[in-house]
């Protein structure tokens, strides 16, 4: 059975100025898969994230996400789509004068009709999911970083998006953490359908998550490859892509 | 005798049915955007004590969102709470799988305390945070004197660069704005002083009054002010962006003195251009006043700087001069410490901005006082 397309990118050119990043980037995101966008640093996963949030204009190319071409389309259909999209910056991007609580029921205050009371208890679930229980009333500066990234994904939850996006999700902890945040990731994705699209270079992460997945390429700025992360270290379709999936192994 | 089931509706697509020990919640068709508080408030008058056991079935769910698993997560807290056991098992798998990850708590929050204060309690309170101030102000002084003493004895880790940059900063780039606020001072000084000299034939008194008034008090004054705002405030966001990025605690960690790196640059630059600036303002208001004399009123040239430069005595100028000094001092002083004491939230810089002008001005006005009281006693 054919998936539905989530996320399709056609002749994608990514630059700023006269400089160019990436060039004719093509591929699709299924519906409810878990996307890796991967590569070695300065190869413009962070750009491709931000053109696919609508953070950074394309160059050159077209980015449909669920059937709205995000260039061409009404501003009401594209504040829809984004109304539908979560994102996990990095950093968690907290606003560090709120609670974690006031955090999360931000974008209900703003999206949703919820009474005070409905959005309260909404900020209090979506921490619980996130395995925050009892931190409501705690400020950023109060929790750790891997806590932070946890309520970041509370936060993008906020609104049932159709898709979540993360930036780096592991940089910055503990192996320990970085497994339980790739479990979580794991049990969003397939408890609610959610379309995941992380950008990474963590292996560990890319192979225990991963459903399918691109390669950028900072030297040739193109896609060097397209599959499932186990399928691409048994055939590498190019040296580069093996020697980033086996930590600098030469084949 | 278990009595006769009843069930009820509590909304589109949740139904409730129970007797004396069970509860069944039937959920059907498209559950989004519930009334969350109404429904779980309405579950709860069903649990009474003598439910057993609550039962929940997918009698053809749709759709559905947040709302649902938040009727769902509260109606098990409360089942929890009162020891009622319940089964989930014929909701769809994604809800159950969802329920079980709310409930998975992997560590429990700190305790915070959160006792209110009572009034004496609040005073003490307020009381030692003062005194901690206080303390905190003196250790501070307290290190310029010793970076001080290491600047003299050429021990200081100050960077010249960073002295050159901050004096390039608050002496050639100020030099404009000093310029034109004081003309204009001198200005209004001669307008409102004209007036009611005017009345009794004594407008020529007008270079006096400017020359007396900018020389002495009122051109450290503006520079004062005018340096609070522009270049105090500088400090202490630069320093307060640097808490927050984490850089004072690098240099911390590196063992580099902070008052020898990042106040002593900026206090020796305000010290050394804060009287030159001075000395600006008073010749740019005694030119504000000729303007208004001269050109506006028609006092004859020669005899209105005849008058100013009666009135100008070597006393005042230096008392003008060694207000700017002090000022200075204060300035840096006031800029520098509010970004070293800067917090690290997002308002946290903007806050420092704000406190180093709103000090540095009121500790600007209290020095003043002193000295004019000094000065009065000296008969200076």
């Amino acid at each position: 059975m054919k998936k539905e397309i989530a996320i399709d990118v056609r002749d994608l050119t990514i630059g700023y100025g006269d400089y160019v990043l990436l060039h004719d980037a093509n591929y699709q995101v299924n519906k409810g898969d878990i996307f890796i966008i991967m590569g070695g640093s300065g190869c413009g996963k962070s750009s491709m994230l931000r053109v696919l949030t609508g953070l950074l204009l394309p160059k050159k190319g077209t980015v449909i996400i669920n059937g709205v071409n995000m260039e061409t389309a009404p501003q009401t259909d594209i504040q829809k789509i984004r109304e539908k999209s979560g994102i996990l910056y990095q950093s968690g991007a907290l606003f560090s004068s709120m609670t974690l609580a006031e955090n999360i029921a931000l974008p209900l205050q703003q999206y949703t009709t919820y009474s005070p009371e409905t959005i309260r208890e909404l900020a209090h679930l979506k921490l619980a999911l996130v395995g925050l229980t009892g931190f409501d009333d705690f400020y950023p500066s109060e929790i750790s970083g891997g806590m932070k990234k946890r309520a970041g994904l509370a936060r993008a939850l906020a609104l049932d998006p159709d898709i979540v996006y993360f930036d780096e999700p592991s940089a910055g902890l503990d192996p320990i953490s970085s497994h339980h945040l790739d479990e979580l990731i794991i049990k969003i994705n397939q408890s609610l359908g959610t379309t995941i699209v992380v950008v990474t270079h963590e292996l560990a992460s890319i192979f225990a998550i991963g459903t399918n997945s691109i390669f950028l390429d900072a030297n040739t700025k193109t896609i060097l490859a397209h599959g499932r992360p186990q399928e691409l270290l048994k055939h590498p379709p190019h040296p580069e892509v093996y020697q980033f999936l086996t930590r600098g192994e030469k084949k | 005798m278990k009595k006769k089931q009843q069930l009820k509706i509590l909304s589109e697509g949740i139904q409730i049915q129970h007797d004396t020990e069970n509860l069944l919640i039937i959920l059907s068709g498209d559950l989004r955007s519930c009334d969350c508080v109404r429904i779980v408030t309405e579950v709860q008058e069903y649990l009474t004590s003598s439910i057993k056991k609550i039962d929940f079935i997918d009698d053809g769910l749709q759709t559905w969102d947040s709302s649902l698993l938040l009727i769902l997560y509260d109606i098990l807290r409360l089942a929890r709470h009162n020891q009622v056991s319940y089964d989930c098992s014929h909701l769809p798998q994604n809800l159950q799988d969802l329920l079980d990850l709310a409930f998975a708590v992997d560590r429990r929050p700190p305790q915070k305390t959160s006792k209110k204060q009572d009034f004496l309690e609040n005073i003490g309170a307020k009381s030692l945070v003062f005194r901690d101030m206080i303390l905190h102000v003196i250790q501070y002084i307290g290190a310029i004197c010793v970076a001080f003493w290491r600047c003299l004895t050429s021990r200081s880790i100050m960077r010249y660069i960073d002295f050159l940059s901050a004096l390039d900063d608050c002496g050639p780039k100020a030099l404009g704005i000093v310029a034109l606020i004081s003309f204009l001072v001198g200005l209004i000084l001669a307008f409102v002083g004209a007036v009611q000299l005017q009345t009794f034939g004594a407008q020529i008194y007008v270079a006096s009054l400017v020359t007396v008034g900018m020389c002495r008090i009122m051109g450290a004054i503006m520079v004062g002010i005018i340096m609070a705002g522009r270049t105090g405030s500088a400090y202490a966001a630069t320093i307060g962006t640097m808490q927050v990025n984490e850089e004072l605690d690098a240099l911390e960690t590196m063992g580099l003195p902070k008052i020898d790196f990042l106040v002593m640059p900026r206090l020796l630059a305000m010290l050394l251009t804060m009287p030159i600036l001075t000395l600006l303002s008073d010749v740019m208001g005694m030119l504000g006043g000729a303007f208004v004399g001269v050109v506006l009123m028609n006092l004859p040239y020669q005899e209105y700087w005849k008058y100013a430069f009666d009135a100008f005595t070597l006393n005042n100028f230096l008392v003008g001069i060694f207000h700017g000094f002090c000022f200075g001092f204060i300035i840096a002083l006031c800029g520098c410490y509010c970004g070293l004491t800067c917090g690290r939230k997002a308002d946290s810089v903007g806050i420092a901005t704000t406190q180093s002008v709103v000090n540095a001005i009121v500790w600007m006005i209290v020095v003043t006082g002193i000295i004019t009281v000094i000065c009065q006693e000296l008969g200076i």
